[in-house]
C-alpha cells in the first residue's frame, strides 16, 4: 500500500475538496487509499443520487399493491393469487456510447441481476433506446451494436425481450441512451432483501472471478460528461458473459427458493464496495471482507481494485454456518465459484482485510447515509416559451399531397416499424407471450392462472425538451394509456430519468419540472413509483440531451384473455375515436419531419379526462366489446389509423411479404378503412387546417374498433366520455375525407412499404 | 384401452433455455409424462423419448453444440438412439445432434448474420417419421424460429442420399406453401428446416414447436402435431404385442 490518499488523489477519483474534507472528518484523519477509493464510488452521483435525492421524495411510492418501493434492488407489486412482479429500469448510457455491444449487453445483465437477486424469475425485458439521426454513420454503428448486444445477452439468458422503443434525435448524437428494463415473477412469500444479518454468518461471493474490468465505471463513466477522452474510457466498460449469468439465475433462484441464504445482493456499479456497504448499513451490522480471498482473474490485483472492480455476473450472499455446505453443493452443480470471503460482525464497520492487515475501516452507516446532498439552484432555460406556436401558412406552408405527407411520416425513423430490431430478440421464450412487439404493450399470461401482466415504456424527449413538466406528465399518461389499450389496469411505475449535467441550473430546472410532472400523473393514475434510476451527465462537449424521463409501467389483468391489440380485424367494423378533440403542431413528429422545426409549447394532459378515458376504455375491453384499440401518438390520428391497417396484415406477428398470399391469420389480408374527420375547425390546435387534424398530436386520444352490432352497448359504457364514430374498416385502402371531401386514398400496401422502410437506411 | 402415460425426458445442459418450455409443452399432452435429464448424469431414467432443447449450451462460445455433445448424458443418448429410441433436437438440440453425428450435415451462421426471431411457415415433406405421423404431407405448420446459426448445410452426396431416403422432413415455405424468396429465414440449403436420420428415429428441427402448442398464446398451436405424433407413436408401441 504505497499509494497516499491525498486531496490530489481524491480529486483524481472524482471527489470534490469538500467531500474529501468530510471523509477525513469521518475517518479521523487521512483515509487509506482503499477507503478513499470506496468513498469515491459510493459518493459518486451514480451510487449516491446526491443531486436527485432531495427532489425524488416528491414521488408517490406506496399503495395497497406495493410490497416493496424504492430503495431495494427492484420494486415489487402484488398481482394476485400469491404472485408478485419485481420490476426495475436502469440506464447504461455511457458504457454503450463508448462500446455499444458490450455496454448494452452488460446493461441487460445488470438489470436482470437486480430482479433475480430478490428471488424473482426474470420474465420480460424491454429496452428504451435513443440515438442521433441515422444519417450519421456512427449512429448506425451504435444502433447496430446496442441492438446486437441486447439480443446477445437477453437471448442467451432465455428471457423474452418483448419490444421497447427507439427514437432518433440530434440531441442524442454524442450521448446515446440505453435504458434496460426487466421484470420477474415471484411468490409473495419468497421475497429476499439485501439486508445483512446474523453476526457470525458467512459473506459468500458467487459467480465469476474478479478482474480489472469496469474499474471506476460508476464514477469515471457514469458521473461525468463526455469530451474528447471518450475513447480512453473504453477500459471502464465491462464485458458480459451471459452463459455464467444464466447459471447464476438458476443457482441463485434455487438457493432462495430452498431458503439457503439469509439475504442476497448483486454486484453492480462499484462492485463489492457498494454491495457490501449497502448490505451492512441496511442491516445495522458490520462486515469483514477479506479481499485476498476473492478469486481473481489477474493475480496481481491491489485490494482497492478488487473492491471496486465491476466484473460482471457476481452475487454476494449472507449464509449461515449450517447451510454453507448446501450452498456449495448448489453452486458446484452449476459449475460456479462459491467462496467465503468474510463474515457478519457486530462492529457496524465495513472492514477490508488484506492478508491479515486491515486496509479499510469505515462506518458502514455513514458511508451509505452521509453522502453529500446537493440541490443546484434551478434556472428556467431561455428557450422555453409559454405559448403554442402560431401555425401560419408562411412559416408552415400547407402540403399539397396529404397522402404523400402521411407516407413520409410513416417512413420517418421515429415512427417507422422497428421490426428490424425486435426480430433480433427472442420475444417468445418461456411460453407466456400473448402479445409480441409492435403493438402498444407487451402482454404475458401467468401460468396456471387466468391472470396476466402487461408492460409499456414511453417518453417523448422532444416534448420534455419543450416543456419538461408537461412532457413527463404526458409520458406517464401515455405509458398507462398504452397498457389500457391492451386491456390492462396500470398499477406501478419504474422510471429512468436521463438528464444532462445537474450542476447546471437549467438542467436542474428540467429535472425538477419533470419529477413534478411524473408525480402529478402518478398520483392521478394511482400508479406509484416503485423503483428507478437517475442518469445525469448525459452531455457531450457541453451539449445536453433532451430531458428524457423514461417511464416503464406495469399493468395487470384478472383475466388476460380479454386483451386486444392494435390490428383492424374485420370488414365492416366501426372505427370510433375516444377522448380529446385536439391536434397540435407543437413538438409533433410532423413539425420535425415536414418543417424541420422543434418549437412551441406541447399541450398539457387533462388528467381528469385521461383517467375517465382509461377507465371507460378498460371497461369496454373487459366487457369484450372491442376488436382493437390503439393510442394516437407520434404522427397523430392518421398515423394511428395507418398502423391499425398495417397491423391487420400481420395478425399474431407473421409478416406477409406478399399481400396477395393466402391468409393464415384471422383474415390475413390487409384491411383498409374509410374515415371522415369531420371539421378541422372543431379540433383544438388544428387552426382549421386538415393537415393538422391528420398529423397534429395531442394526449388522451384512442382509436378503437367495434362490431356494428356492439356499437350501442359501447355507447352505453362510454357514456359522457367524448367519442365519435370516424368510419368503417373496409377494402384495402386507407381513405380519409373531411366533411365528405376527399383528403387522400392510399393503398395499405404502400403504407406498409413506407412503414417497413427503415432497414433500407441502415 | 387406457394405458400409462408415455415417458419423455428433456435434457438440461448448462445454458439450455428452452428446457422448461419443452417440459411445459409436453405436460399439455394428457397421454404424456415428462422429466428432466441432467447433463452430468448418464441415466436416462427409463424415458421413451429424449428431447434436446433449445438454448445456448455452454454459452455456444465455441461452435454451437460442440461442447454439449461431450456431456456424460450424450453417450447415453447416442446408445439410446442406436437402439431405436426417439430423439428430437430443437434448435440448439438440433445443432448438438449434428455435432454428435446422429444427424447428417451442419448448421452455420444465418446468411443475414443476425439472430432472427420470426414466424415461419413450414411444409411437412414426409409423414413417414415418428415425429410427423399425425400430420399430412404438404400440411403447413406456423412456428417461430429464433436462432443465429440455423443455416443448414450438407455435402452434395449426402444430400442426394437424404433426398432419396426421404430424410428431409420440413422446409421453409411462404404462406401459400411454396418455396419462395424471403420464406427461408437463414439461407439453409434447399430451404431445409428439419431432417431425420436414415433409421428415422432421430429428428432435428430449427423452429421451436414447444413454443407453439397453445392457441391462446402469440406462438399459436402450430407445433402441437409434432408432439402429438411422438405421443401416438409411443402409445402404439406400448400396446403392440
Amino acid at each position: 500500500m504505497t499509494q497516499r490518499a491525498t486531496l490530489e488523489a481524491a480529486i483524481k477519483l472524482g471527489l470534490t475538496e469538500d467531500e474529501y474534507a468530510h471523509i477525513c472528518a469521518i475517518q479521523g484523519g487521512e483515509p487509506t487509499y482503499v477507503e478513499l477509493a470506496i468513498y469515491s464510488l459510493m459518493w459518486s452521483e451514480h451510487c449516491s443520487y446526491k443531486h436527485s435525492r432531495p427532489v425524488l421524495g416528491r414521488f408517490p411510492t406506496s399503495g395497497p399493491r406495493i410490497l416493496q418501493g424504492p430503495g431495494e434492488n427492484a420494486g415489487i407489486i402484488d398481482v394476485g393469487d400469491g404472485w408478485a412482479v419485481a420490476m426495475k429500469v436502469e440506464s447504461h448510457n455511457h458504457p454503450s456510447a463508448v462500446e455499444p455491444f458490450q455496454g448494452a449487453a452488460t446493461g441487460v445483465g445488470g438489470i436482470v441481476r437486480d430482479i433475480f437477486t430478490m428471488g424473482a424469475r426474470p420474465c420480460v425485458s424491454m429496452d428504451s433506446l435513443r440515438f442521433g439521426e441515422l444519417t450519421e454513420p456512427r449512429q448506425r454503428f451504435l444502433l447496430d451494436g446496442v441492438v446486437g448486444g441486447i439480443a446477445h445477452y437477453g437471448n442467451c439468458l432465455g428471457i423474452p425481450t418483448i419490444g421497447g422503443e427507439i427514437y432518433f434525435e440530434p440531441s442524442y448524437e454524442g450521448n446515446c441512451l440505453v435504458n434496460a428494463m426487466s421484470a420477474g415473477m415471484i411468490r409473495t412469500d419468497n421475497i429476499v432483501r439485501a439486508i445483512a444479518s446474523g453476526v457470525g454468518n458467512h459473506v459468500v461471493l458467487i459467480g465469476s472471478k474478479t478482474g480489472r474490468d469496469g474499474i471506476g465505471g460508476a464514477s469515471v463513466l457514469a458521473s461525468q460528461e463526455f469530451d474528447e477522452t471518450l475513447e480512453e474510457k473504453r477500459p471502464s466498460v465491462q464485458v458480459g458473459d451471459p452463459f455464467t449469468e444464466k447459471k447464476l439465475i438458476e443457482a441463485c433462484l434455487e438457493l432462495i427458493h430452498r431458503h439457503l441464504v439469509v439475504s442476497m445482493q448483486d454486484l453492480g456499479a462499484a462492485g463489492l464496495t457498494s454491495s457490501s456497504s449497502e448490505m451492512s448499513s441496511k442491516g445495522h451490522v458490520g462486515l469483514d471482507i477479506h479481499a485476498d480471498r476473492v478469486p481473481l482473474r489477474e493475480a496481481d490485483m491491489e485490494p482497492w481494485e478488487i473492491m471496486i472492480s465491476e466484473s460482471q455476473e457476481r452475487m454476494l450472499a449472507i449464509v449461515t454456518a449450517e447451510q454453507i455446505a448446501d450452498v456449495r453443493e448448489v453452486c458446484e452443480r452449476w459449475d460456479l465459484d462459491c467462496t467465503v470471503i468474510g463474515e457478519v460482525t457486530d462492529s457496524k464497520m465495513l472492514r477490508i482485510w488484506w492478508h491479515g492487515e486491515r486496509v479499510a475501516n469505515i462506518p458502514a452507516r455513514r458511508l451509505a447515509d452521509e453522502s453529500p446532498v446537493i440541490r443546484t439552484p434551478s434556472v428556467k432555460p431561455g428557450y422555453i416559451v409559454d405559448e403554442p406556436v402560431a401555425v401560419d401558412d408562411a412559416a408552415y406552408p400547407r402540403p399539397k399531397d396529404l397522402g404523400a405527407a402521411l407516407t413520409q411520416l410513416l417512413a420517418a425513423p421515429n415512427i417507422a416499424s422497428k421490426r428490424w430490431a425486435w426480430e433480433q430478440y427472442d420475444y417468445i421464450v418461456q411460453a407466456n407471450t400473448m402479445q409480441i412487439p409492435g403493438s402498444d404493450a407487451a402482454v404475458l399470461r401467468i401460468k396456471d392462472s387466468q391472470r396476466g401482466i402487461a408492460f409499456s415504456n414511453d417518453c417523448n424527449g422532444r416534448h420534455c425538451y419543450l416543456d419538461p413538466y408537461r412532457g413527463a406528465k404526458a409520458a406517464v399518461a401515455e405509458a398507462a394509456r398504452n397498457l389500457v389499450c391492451a386491456g390492462a389496469l396500470p398499477v406501478a411505475v419504474t422510471d429512468c430519468l436521463n438528464f444532462g449535467n445537474p450542476e447546471k441550473g437549467e438542467i436542474y430546472w428540467q429535472f425538477e419540472q419533470a419529477v413534478e410532472g411524473i408525480a402529478q400523473a402518478c398520483e392521478a393514475l394511482d400508479t406509484p413509483v416503485v423503483s428507478g434510476n437517475v442518469s445525469f451527465y448525459n452531455e457531450s462537449f457541453g451539449q445536453a440531451i433532451y430531458p428524457t424521463p423514461m417511464i416503464g409501467m406495469l399493468g395487470v389483468y384478472d383475466d388476460v384473455s380479454v386483451h386486444v391489440d392494435d390490428a383492424f380485424k374485420d370488414e365492416g367494423d366501426v372505427i370510433v375515436m375516444l377522448g380529446a378533440e385536439a391536434a397540435w403542431m407543437d413538438g409533433s413528429e410532423y413539425q420535425k419531419v415536414a418543417y424541420g422545426k422543434v418549437e412551441g409549447r406541447v399541450p398539457d394532459v387533462d388528467l381528469q379526462l385521461e383517467v375517465e378515458l382509461q377507465n371507460k376504455l378498460r371497461a369496454a375491453i373487459e366487457a369484450r366489446l372491442l376488436r382493437s384499440a390503439h393510442d394516437c401518438a407520434e404522427g397523430g390520428l392518421s398515423v394511428a389509423l395507418a398502423e391499425c391497417c398495417i397491423a391487420s396484415g400481420s395478425t399474431g406477428g407473421a409478416q406477409f411479404e406478399d399481400p396477395e398470399a393466402p391468409p393464415s391469420g384471422r383474415d390475413g389480408r390487409w384491411l383498409g378503412a374509410d374515415v371522415d374527420l369531420g371539421s378541422a375547425a372543431a379540433v383544438a390546435g388544428a387552426a382549421g387546417r386538415p393537415d393538422l387534424a391528420l398529423f397534429g398530436e395531442a394526449p388522451s386520444r384512442v382509436i378503437v374498433t367495434v362490431a356494428p352490432e356492439l356499437l350501442g352497448p359501447l355507447d352505453e359504457v362510454l357514456g359522457r366520455l367524448p367519442h365519435r364514430v370516424l368510419g368503417r374498416v373496409t377494402g384495402t385502402n386507407l381513405r380519409c375525407t373531411m366533411q365528405g371531401k376527399e383528403l387522400f386514398t392510399v393503398p395499405v400496401g404502400e403504407l406498409h412499404s413506407a412503414y417497413e422502410s427503415l432497414p433500407q437506411r441502415l | 384401452m387406457s394405458s400409462a402415460p408415455v415417458r419423455f425426458g428433456v435434457v438440461v445442459f448448462p445454458g439450455s433455455n428452452c428446457d422448461a418450455d419443452s417440459y411445459h409443452a409436453i405436460s399439455t399432452f394428457p397421454g404424456a409424462s415428462v422429466q428432466y435429464l441432467w447433463h452430468k448424469d448418464t441415466d436416462l431414467k427409463g424415458v421413451q423419448a429424449v428431447i434436446l432443447p433449445g438454448g445456448f449450451s455452454y454459452g455456444d462460445y465455441l461452435r454451437c453444440g460442440a461442447i454439449a455433445r461431450f456431456s456424460p448424458i450424450m453417450q447415453s443418448v447416442i446408445d439410446f438412439a442406436e437402439s431405436g429410441g426417439l430423439v428430437m433436437g430443437i434448435c440448439n438440440g438440433f445443432q448438438t445432434l449434428v455435432e454428435a453425428g446422429l444427424l447428417p450435415g451442419g448448421l452455420i451462421r444465418n446468411t443475414g448474420l443476425k439472430f432472427v426471431c420470426r414466424y415461419v411457415n413450414l411444409r411437412l415433406e414426409t409423414t413417414d417419421t415418428p415425429f410427423t405421423s399425425a400430420c399430412e404431407t404438404g400440411e403447413l405448420l406456423r412456428i417461430v424460429v429464433k436462432h443465429n446459426e440455423g443455416n443448414y448445410t450438407v455435402d452434395p452426396e449426402t444430400f442426394a442420399r437424404m433426398q432419396a431416403d426421404d430424410q428431409i422432413v420440413l422446409r421453409y415455405v411462404n404462406a401459400a406453401g411454396e418455396r419462395a424468396e424471403g420464406a427461408n429465414p437463414n439461407g439453409a440449403l434447399d430451404d431445409i428446416a428439419g431432417v431425420c436420420n436414415e433409421a428415422r428415429n432421430v429428428f432435428g428441427m430449427m423452429p421451436h414447436p414447444e413454443n407453439s402448442v397453445e392457441a391462446e398464446l402469440a406462438g399459436g398451436a402450430g407445433g402441437r402435431r409434432i408432439f402429438q405424433s411422438m405421443v401416438d407413436t409411443l402409445m402404439a408401441r406400448e400396446v403392440a404385442p
